[in-house]
């Protein structure tokens, strides 16, 4: 874990240099949190207000689950509800993105989200540990989530042979896995978590589980009948499930990619703020689709603009998307994106090649240049 | 957090009923849902509709509400906080209520001076404001009568007459009005605020005697003049309410007098510009009872650790929310932006400076 197997773009960049680029990054933040007004706060209210709507339906169209067509359609329309509840609103609300607005009710210290994982646990080892430290190996502890080898730097152990198989677990129980994750097994292990700290996050965690449990596959079913009982459970279990995976996809795109770099303690020691946006670009990478899409990721598909500003509204990422992309072109710094499959892919290669002894960084991409002919691509509600 | 809004007294069965409902709601709350159907309908925090507004004189008017819930009720002369929202952020502010007994119609009202370099003002004296939403704070204030009021002395200015107009108007109504003398001030005559209103308690009431100032043609009433226009005030309770420099210059008389257990003042404007040095304070942790020096390029984070508390702290760069506390009392500036914070919300310990004493609550 010592040497670096690869030169990052950072130690091409001058002191200067990098003081120059956080200034103007700086100033895409500043510029953008001088503009806030009715039209982020009436997108935020929006969304929440369609997530309201759409679990009013589902859970509706779900008390007639033992019919087929209403169990699809129900089931769909719970599955959207949830993917949005997670990530335009949850992961954004809890990141402070809309503290701005002074609503008690839409702020990252009242916020709370319909999944396992309690909201002070996940803003610690997300918003604080993750976003801090990211892609820093042996700090950043969504690097592998302490359980998976993602990146060659990471040491071999027979374990990870298994890593194929959870991987798949993971896939589809994410949401446990983050709960869990949030205990660090590091931490308990080196003893650095009291007894106590420790049975208090476990108790966080029985409480989210239990209102999800008694929610999903008891209250809601029971209001389904005799009949529907099952088909209901089956339904919201579903549901869950489909959010999962999807919030999984989303979430391994986001660093894991071949296009992406991680940094030893070393090189990024005495880091400036400059510094700090360098690592925050070569270590994230965007995914390309429609605005539709980029709603349904919580504008993760934009992970680059979010790692560089994680407290910035999630709907002004694409409108600064492109002063991102023109920073890389001058400072010629990549600037880490791809189709979806594709990110996915690479992510789902690494993980089987990793789970055998050694391998090495996969190629990276060169400076960002813009392509031939603008693109034009429409830019969502706000 | 930010500031609240007042939650709403609901009945114990309600509160029964809302936590059986909230097993299929959870995290969310039967809050969060009811207001699909009516937006007023939150017992979390209590809201408000602006109804109508109705301008006073050029530069006031009255702002009138119809709370989602039935009123809790207030005393004549009392406050209310309310939390308002322009161009998508929420602003609180403190208005004197300005009737003094319920209306027929559940409304509430408050009467506001429009300051064209504010916020909430203009966004009040706009067309867009009616029919909006508010949050409605908790009614507070000492700003009020006696049971047995005794001899009365009310000094305003400007809107400064809000909640001796809710007085006036409460004692009008019970038809048992005391021995009260009035001096009510503004700058010009056409500015004066429920000058006929007043004009009719005092020909109603013989016991009630008004007299209103033009302040642009007689000058700002001074404590030295009191002799000259109310020669026994030193028997009378006095009621005063206008600008900050006034409410100082009547304290001192008062004080001098050895008569400062008469007088009662209220101000808004007096509190919300404070004393802002620019250059630190002292940082009172409210929760962890320590006091802290921070000088002016030291984040309160820092002044805190300094002084031996444990605070709650992540990124120390601004940018992961850990770190935050409720600045309950004075102005912070962030180190980054020079921006100022005022007190009634979140700000972040680790990138904000003390602008003079605050207290946050860590």
């Amino acid at each position: 874990m010592k040497e670096p197997m690869i030169e990052s773009p950072l130690a091409r960049l001058s002191d200067e240099q990098i003081e120059e680029l956080g200034r103007e990054f700086d100033a895409i933040h500043e510029e953008v949190y001088a503009s806030l007004g009715d039209r982020d706060a009436s997108y935020i209210r929006n969304v929440i207000l369609l997530h309201r709507q759409l679990v009013l339906l589902a859970r509706a169209i779900l008390l007639g689950s033992r019919y087929k067509p209403a169990w699809w359609l129900g089931t769909s329309v719970l599955s959207i509800a949830k993917i949005l509840e997670n990530m335009e609103i949850g992961h954004n609300v809890m990141h402070g993105q809309w503290d701005w607005m002074h609503d008690p009710r839409i702020n990252s210290n009242s916020w709370d989200w319909d999944t396992i994982s309690p909201a002070e646990a996940w803003k610690h080892s997300h918003n604080y540990v993750h976003h801090t430290f990211t892609n820093i190996r042996g700090k950043d502890k969504d690097l592998g989530y302490e359980i998976m080898r993602i990146d060659p730097h990471q040491p071999w152990n027979p374990v990870y042979l298994l890593q194929p198989f959870y991987n798949l677990l993971l896939a589809g129980f994410f949401e446990w896995g983050v709960g869990v994750h949030d205990l660090d097994f590091d931490a308990i292990r080196s003893g650095e978590k009291s007894k106590e700290q420790l049975l208090k996050e476990v108790r966080g965690i029985g409480v989210k589980a239990r209102r999800q449990i008694v929610k999903d596959y008891i209250a809601f079913p029971a209001l389904s009948g005799r009949k529907g009982y099952k088909s209901t459970l089956k339904a919201n279990f579903t549901a869950n499930m489909v959010r999962n995976l999807w919030t999984y996809a989303i979430i391994f795109c986001g660093h894991f990619p071949d296009q992406t770099y991680t940094f030893s303690e070393e090189e990024v020691a005495d880091e400036t703020r400059g510094g700090f946006y360098v690592r925050q670009l070569l270590g994230s990478a965007n995914i390309e689709g429609s605005p539709i899409f980029h709603v349904m990721s919580g504008n993760l598909g934009y992970q680059v603009e979010h790692h560089l500003f994680p407290d910035m509204p999630s709907s002004r990422y694409s409108q600064i998307a492109p002063k991102v992309r023109d920073i890389c072109e001058r400072y010629d710094l990549p600037y880490n994106s791809g189709p979806f499959f594709k990110q996915l892919g690479t992510v789902q290669r690494t993980i089987l090649r990793l789970a055998f002894p050694g391998g090495k960084p996969a190629t990276k991409p060169g400076p960002y240049r813009p392509p031939e002919v603008e693109e034009t691509a429409p830019l969502i509600a706000v | 957090m930010p500031e609240r809004g007042t939650p709403v007294q609901i009945s114990p069965l309600a509160k029964g009923v809302l936590r059986v409902v909230e097993l299929f709601t959870s995290p969310l709350k039967p809050d969060d849902y009811l207001s699909l159907i009516n937006p007023l309908w939150t017992t979390e925090e209590l809201r408000g509709r602006i109804e109508r507004i109705h301008r006073e004189t050029d530069d006031s008017s009255t702002v009138f509400i119809t709370p989602g819930f039935r009123w809790p009720g207030h005393r004549p002369g009392q406050y209310v906080r309310i939390g308002f929202d322009v161009a998508g952020k929420r602003h609180w502010r403190v208005y004197s209520l300005s009737t003094g007994v319920a209306r027929s119609d559940g409304q509430i009202s408050v009467t506001v001076k429009h300051k064209p370099d504010g916020v909430v003002s203009p966004y009040l004296n706009s067309i867009h404001a009616v029919g909006d939403l508010v949050t409605l704070g908790t009614v507070e204030g000492e700003f009020t009568l006696a049971a047995d009021p005794g001899k009365l002395l009310f000094l305003t200015a400007g809107s400064g007459i809000t909640p001796i107009r809710a007085i006036l108007q409460w004692l009008d109504r019970a038809g048992s009005m005391p021995d009260v003398v009035h001096v009510h001030s503004a700058r010009r005559q056409p500015d004066q605020i429920f000058a006929a209103q007043l004009g009719e308690f005092a020909q109603r009431h013989a016991s009630y005697q008004l007299s209103q100032r033009v302040t642009s043609e007689a000058g700002r009433l001074t404590p030295e003049q009191l002799d000259q226009v109310c020669p026994d005030w030193r028997e009378r309770e006095t009621y005063v309410c206008g600008p900050g420099e006034m409410l100082d210059a009547f304290q001192a008389h008062f004080e001098a007098s050895q008569l400062e257990d008469q007088l009662h003042v209220e101000s808004f404007e007096h509190i919300v510009l404070g004393k802002v040095t620019g250059a630190g304070g002292t940082v009172e942790f409210s929760a962890s009872g320590v006091a802290a020096e921070c000088d002016g390029q030291t984040p309160i984070l820092l002044a805190g650790e300094q002084a031996g508390l444990t605070l709650p702290f992540g990124c120390r760069m601004g940018i992961c929310h850990t770190c935050v506390g409720r600045l309950a009392a004075g102005t912070v500036r962030d180190l980054r932006t020079g921006e100022l914070t005022q007190a009634g919300t979140e700000v972040r310990t680790c990138v904000n400076c003390a602008d003079g004493p605050i207290t946050i609550e860590l």
